[in-house]
C-alpha cells in the first residue's frame, strides 16, 4: 500500500500537562477520503496540526508522501494544503492577493492560469480584487480552501470543514472533495458528525480523549454505529416477555412498563413493522413510542468498553 | 530538498511592503512631520543660543540623532507589527505549515522591515536638508551603517513581535526603553557636555555606542571611537540572532 501519511506511537502532552495524545498509530493510503470522527476535544485537531507543522509531537514519527516532518519538512510540507477549523484571513488583502501569496509561501511559481481556475471553481472570481474583510463567513471559507489548494498539495487536510457553514457551501465543498479526489489527492478530515464521515469518507477513524479507538471502512462501521432502540410505553405492565414475541430481541423495563427493541436503523428493510403488528395480534397495547440514535458519546464510551473487555 | 524557497521569502518581503503601501501616506508623511517639529524646537529655538557642538553647528548636529531616533523605532514597530499581526489574526498557521525555514522567515520580515525603515531614514536625512546644509564625510560608511542599524532593530522588533501577547507589549519596549535610552543616548547633544560623573553612567546606554558611529559617518568626529560602536551595533545584531533562533528552536510562543 502506497501511503500518503504515516503516523507511528504519535504523542503530544501540552506544556500544561495535557494529554492530547496517548500513542497514535494511522496510516493513511494515497488517495482515499479519510474521516477523523471525535467529539470536541478528542485530539483530531492536535493530530493533524502535528502532522502539518503547527504542533510540535511530545513523541513518535510521522511521514507524509514518504518524507519525515521534522528532518524533510520542506518536501513533507509542500506536499500538504491545510483549511484551519478557524477564520484566519487577512482582512486587508484581495482574494486574488492572498491566494498568489500562499502559492508563493509554499516555493511555487506563479500561475496566474491555476489561480484563475481555482477561484472559478470556489465561485470567488467575481469577488478576486475584493478585500477580504468585505466577504461573508462562508466566502471566508472558500477563500482558505482556495489558499490551501493553491500550491497543488498532494494531500489536503479539512479541519471541521463544515462547522458553521451553509448548505451551499457543504454541497460545493463535497463536490470539490470529490473532483480532488478523482485526480489523485488524499483528503483527510475531521469532524463530529456520524452523517459528515457517512457521507464523504472511504474508511473513518475513530479518536476520543486522545486515543484512536478504531480505524475502519465505512460501511463496517456503520453498520455498527447506526443501531437504534424503538422503546414503547406499555399499556399494561408485562410480567415477562409472552412466547409470540420470542423471535425478536427485546427487553423489558421499568417494572414491565416498557418494551426496548434495539435494530439496525441502516439495513434495507427490519422488523419494527412486523413487531408492532405481531403486538397488536398479542393484544399488548402501547401508549406512547420512540426511538433513539445512540449519541456519538455513547457510542464511543461503548467502543471503549469493547476494547477493554477484548484486552 | 533542501533548496532555497526564495519564491516564499519574497512572498512574504512583497506581502509585507504591500502593508507599507496601504499607509505609504501617514508611514511617511509622520517622520517627516515629527522631523520638521524637531528642527523648529531644538534646531532653531535650542541652536540659537548654542552655535555649535564640537565645531559642527547644532542643527546639523542633531541629525544623526534624529535620523536614529526614528529608525529604532520604525525597525522595531515594523518587524514586531509584521510578525505580531499573524499571530494575533491566527493567519500564522499558514506560516507554520509552509515549507519555509526559520532563516527564510526572518530573511523575508526583517528585510522588509529593514527595507522600510532605511527608506524612512534617507526621507528624513532629505528633510533635514530643507533645515541645515549639511556635508557628509564618509557617505558609503553613513549608507551602510543606516542598514546595519535598520537590520539590527528590525531583528530587535522581530524577537518583540514574537514575544507580544497583545498590542500594549507590543508597544511597551519602544516607549518604555528605546526612546528614553535615545534621549538620553546623547541623540540631541554630546556627552562631552555632561557632568563627569553623568558621562559615566551614560556610557553604559548602548544607544550611546550607535549614535556616535552614526554621527561619525556624518562629521568625521565623535564620542566614541566608531570601530567600538560597530562592533556594539554587531554584538547587538548577534545576540538579536541568538535570541531569535532560540525562539524558533523551541518554537516561543509560535508553536505549543
Amino acid at each position: 500500500m502506497s501511503l500518503a501519511v504515516s503516523i507511528t506511537d504519535l504523542t503530544k502532552t501540552y506544556a500544561s500537562g495535557h494529554v492530547a495524545l496517548k500513542p497514535v498509530t494511522l496510516d493513511i493510503a494515497k488517495g482515499e477520503i479519510f474521516a477523523l470522527l471525535g467529539p470536541n476535544g478528542a485530539g483530531k485537531t492536535t493530530l493533524i496540526s502535528i502532522v502539518c507543522g503547527l504542533v510540535t509531537p511530545s513523541g513518535g514519527k510521522v511521514t507524509v508522501e514518504g518524507h519525515d516532518i521534522a528532518r524533510q519538512y520542506r518536501a513533507a510540507r509542500t506536499a500538504i494544503g491545510l483549511v484551519p477549523q478557524e477564520l484566519h484571513t487577512d482582512s486587508f488583502e484581495t482574494v486574488l492577493a492572498t491566494v498568489s501569496f500562499s502559492r508563493g509561501l509554499f516555493g511555487k511559481p506563479r500561475n496566474p492560469a491555476l489561480i484563475e481556475q481555482l477561484l472559478r471553481d470556489l465561485s470567488l472570481w467575481d469577488k478576486r480584487d475584493a478585500k477580504i474583510q468585505e466577504l461573508s463567513g462562508g466566502m471566508k471559507r472558500r477563500v482558505m480552501i482556495a489558499k490551501a489548494l493553491s500550491h497543488e498539495p498532494q494531500i489536503l487536510f479539512l479541519d471541521e470543514p463544515t462547522a458553521g457553514v451553509d448548505v451551499e457551501l457543504r454541497r460545493d465543498m463535497w463536490a470539490l472533495v470529490r473532483r480532488l479526489r478523482d485526480t489523485g489527492v488524499t483528503i483527510v478530515l475531521t469532524t463530529h458528525y456520524i452523517e459528515e464521515a457517512e457521507e464523504m469518507a472511504d474508511r473513518v477513524g475513530i479518536i476520543s480523549k486522545g486515543e484512536l479507538i478504531l480505524v475502519e471502512d465505512k460501511a463496517a462501521l456503520m453498520t455498527k454505529l447506526g443501531r437504534k432502540t424503538l422503546t414503547l410505553s406499555l399499556a399494561e405492565p408485562l410480567g415477562d416477555i409472552p412466547a409470540a414475541l420470542a423471535a425478536w430481541p427485546l427487553t423489558l423495563h421499568d417494572d414491565g412498563h416498557a418494551l426496548q427493541y434495539e435494530f439496525d436503523a441502516t439495513a434495507d428493510h427490519n422488523d419494527v413493522s412486523a413487531l408492532l403488528r405481531a403486538l397488536d395480534a398479542a393484544g399488548i397495547g402501547f401508549k406512547d413510542l420512540n426511538t433513539a440514535q445512540s449519541s456519538l458519546e455513547d457510542i464511543f464510551v461503548s467502543l471503549v468498553h469493547d476494547r477493554k473487555d477484548a484486552a | 530538498m533542501t533548496r532555497f524557497n526564495a519564491q516564499g521569502v519574497w512572498a512574504i518581503y512583497t506581502f509585507e511592503l504591500a502593508r507599507f503601501r496601504r499607509t505609504l501616506l501617514t508611514g511617511l508623511l509622520t517622520p517627516v512631520i515629527t522631523t520638521s517639529l524637531y528642527f523648529v524646537v531644538f534646531g532653531s529655538a535650542i541652536g540659537s543660543r548654542m552655535t555649535e557642538v564640537g565645531g559642527v553647528p547644532y542643527g546639523a548636529f542633531i541629525i544623526p540623532g534624529l535620523i536614529m531616533l526614528s529608525m529604532f523605532t520604525e525597525s522595531i514597530f515594523n518587524a514586531s507589527f509584521g510578525i505580531y499581526m499573524p499571530k494575533w489574526s491566527g493567519t500564522i498557521y499558514e506560516l507554520l505549515s509552509a515549507p519555509i525555514s526559520s532563516t527564510e522567515t526572518v530573511l523575508a520580515y526583517v528585510g522588509a522591515a529593514a527595507t522600510k525603515s532605511t527608506l524612512l531614514g534617507l526621507v528624513i536625512l532629505a528633510t533635514s536638508t530643507l533645515f541645515v546644509r549639511i556635508e557628509i564625510a564618509h557617505p558609503v560608511a553613513m549608507l551602510a551603517f543606516m542598514l546595519l542599524i535598520a537590520v539590527t532593530f528590525s531583528l530587535f522588533g522581530f524577537i518583540i513581535g514574537i514575544w507580544a501577547k497583545s498590542f500594549e507589549q507590543l508597544q511597551i519596549i519602544p516607549l518604555l526603553v528605546v526612546t528614553p535610552m535615545t534621549f538620553l543616548g546623547g541623540a540631541f547633544y554630546s556627552i562631552d557636555m555632561l557632568p563627569p560623573a553623568w558621562r559615566t553612567v551614560t556610557l553604559f546606554n548602548p544607544v550611546i555606542y550607535l549614535i556616535s558611529g552614526f554621527r561619525w559617518t556624518f562629521f568625521g568626529t565623535a564620542d566614541v571611537g566608531f570601530a567600538v560602536s560597530l562592533a556594539a551595533t554587531i554584538g547587538f545584531a548577534a545576540l538579536c540572532l541568538v535570541v531569535i533562533a532560540w525562539m524558533f528552536r523551541t518554537g516561543y510562543r509560535l508553536k505549543s
